[in-house]
């Protein structure tokens, strides 16, 4: 129960609560790290996704892209980002994106090619074009794929947004880095859950936001 | 670059040997993984209503961030490899429970039945056809679980040097000697290709019966109908 302890020690202590290291401005900034790199990853992988699903085509290339974003550690590229570029938000977000593209592309892909070709077949023979196949009827029917492809990527995010810290960069890993080095493990298990906790909320609202967007129809058949 | 593999003393290591203890420190987890995998994801096919709450549990626990994960460790086994392994491993199981779950229901009703009529009993038919058919998808699932094992040792850094190649990046700061940072994420990357490719090799030596390059995704997939939505995200990332 020591841990807990450390836990209650943490957030029970008004300090922590405001000003430039309170846990407000912390976690404000681990959001809106979070928010940057995964709309960038999506802007980045969700269209590739996308098209190459729909016509079927360079599933072995997007695997191998998959694979190649996976074997680049995050931690070595952001400490090598820094050493090319300096500091400042690239470097931080160079290894959030290269971390959060793999699973929303491959994903997406393998969403779209499980989508029942009949259908599919069924709006082309009604004269639909390609781009309307695409967002009338694949979309709807791969769309709690492509979320879950999101929410991982999404949680990945979260948890290695952390490692930003180790570069002055600030967010919640502000506490487990400074916590480890000062030798405080009250700041550094309150920072720990709190980034537990923001990952869990995280696939909270994902689990949501399926909710709401996917069409009953689609989620009953699933 | 002629000071690439010149490593600083600190790291009590030459450059063979941090490769040798990142692959320690990234494999044993995923093998430790695979050895809880496999009798967990059996309960789950042998009882049905068990997988959800499965699935459920490992995507939770996936969501614990490795770095929060680490220092909550330290208080009960220290600033260790083990530190470093026991999370590696758990995030293993969230790829392996479904690839091996859904790889054991892809064989088809009537081999199993076929398998049944020769006499085999439960345990026999499931390491003589269940798992073996099943081998491409747990394969798939290793290969995911493997490369980010290798990839996430490096933030072992962080709690007292741990993180075996990872250990360079902090020697690349405090000697200011980038080529260390670029040795530590092109020997880090270059051994998770290495391991990826490997795994295929297995595959294919493990599985002789499957035409070369098949589309055995496909096949798995319609086989074992929809999975559950909340199996979807560990199963596409891994069956890919």
């Amino acid at each position: 129960m020591n841990v807990l302890n450390f836990v209650n020690a943490f957030f029970s202590d008004g300090a922590h609560w405001h000003g430039y290291d309170g846990i407000p401005t912390r976690l404000a900034e681990h959001i809106q790290y979070s928010l940057i790199a995964l709309a960038i990853a999506a802007a980045v992988a969700l269209p590739v996704g996308l098209v190459t699903g729909h016509y079927g085509r360079g599933g072995n290339a997007l695997a191998f892209i998959a694979t190649a974003g996976r074997a680049l550690p995050s931690f070595g590229l952001l400490v090598l980002m820094v050493i090319l570029v300096g500091f400042g938000m690239v470097p931080v977000m160079v290894p959030l994106v290269v971390l959060a593209v793999p699973p929303i592309l491959v994903t997406t892909y393998e969403a779209l090619r499980s989508v029942d070709p009949s259908p599919v077949d069924a709006a082309r023979g009604m004269g639909m074009h390609e781009s309307r196949i695409l967002f009338r009827v694949e979309l709807p029917v791969a769309l709690p794929l492509i979320l879950s492809g999101l929410r991982s990527a999404a949680i990945q995010i979260v948890s290695t947004a952390t490692i930003a810290a180790y570069i002055g960069i600030g967010g919640l890993g502000r506490y487990i880095i400074d916590g480890l080095y000062q030798r405080d493990y009250e700041k550094v298990v309150g920072g720990a859950t709190l980034v537990a906790v923001l990952a869990l909320a995280t696939l909270g609202l994902f689990w949501g936001a399926a909710r709401v967007a996917v069409s009953p129809g689609v989620r009953r058949g699933a | 670059m002629n000071r690439f593999f010149d490593l600083p003393s600190d790291l009590q290591h030459s450059w063979f040997g941090l490769i040798g203890l990142h692959l320690r420190e990234a494999l044993l987890p995923v093998l430790a993984g695979l050895l809880v995998s496999l009798p967990v994801a059996q309960l789950c096919v042998r009882f049905r209503w068990l997988y959800p709450p499965v699935l459920g549990l490992t995507t939770v626990l996936y969501a614990i961030p490795s770095l929060a994960f680490f220092v909550v460790l330290i208080d009960y086994t220290g600033q260790t490899e083990l530190t470093v392994m026991i999370p590696l491993a758990v995030y293993s199981l969230v790829v392996l429970v479904p690839a091996i779950v859904d790889g054991v229901r892809s064989a088809p009703q009537e081999t199993l039945a076929a398998a049944t009529a020769m006499g085999f009993g439960p345990v026999r038919r499931y390491f003589q056809v269940q798992l073996p058919i099943a081998v491409p998808a747990i394969v798939a699932g290793l290969r995911v679980a493997t490369v980010s094992s290798i990839s996430l040792v490096s933030v072992g850094m962080l709690i007292g040097n741990q993180g075996a190649l990872g250990n360079l990046l902090n020697d690349a700061n405090i000697y200011h000697r980038p080529e260390l940072a670029v040795n530590s994420v092109v020997t880090t990357a270059a051994l998770a290709i290495l391991a990826d490719a490997a795994l295929v090799l297995v595959r294919l030596v493990l599985t002789p019966w499957m035409p070369r390059g098949t589309r055995r995704v496909r096949r798995a997939r319609t086989a074992t109908a929809r999975p559950e939505p909340a199996a979807q995200p560990v199963l596409e990332d891994a069956v890919r």
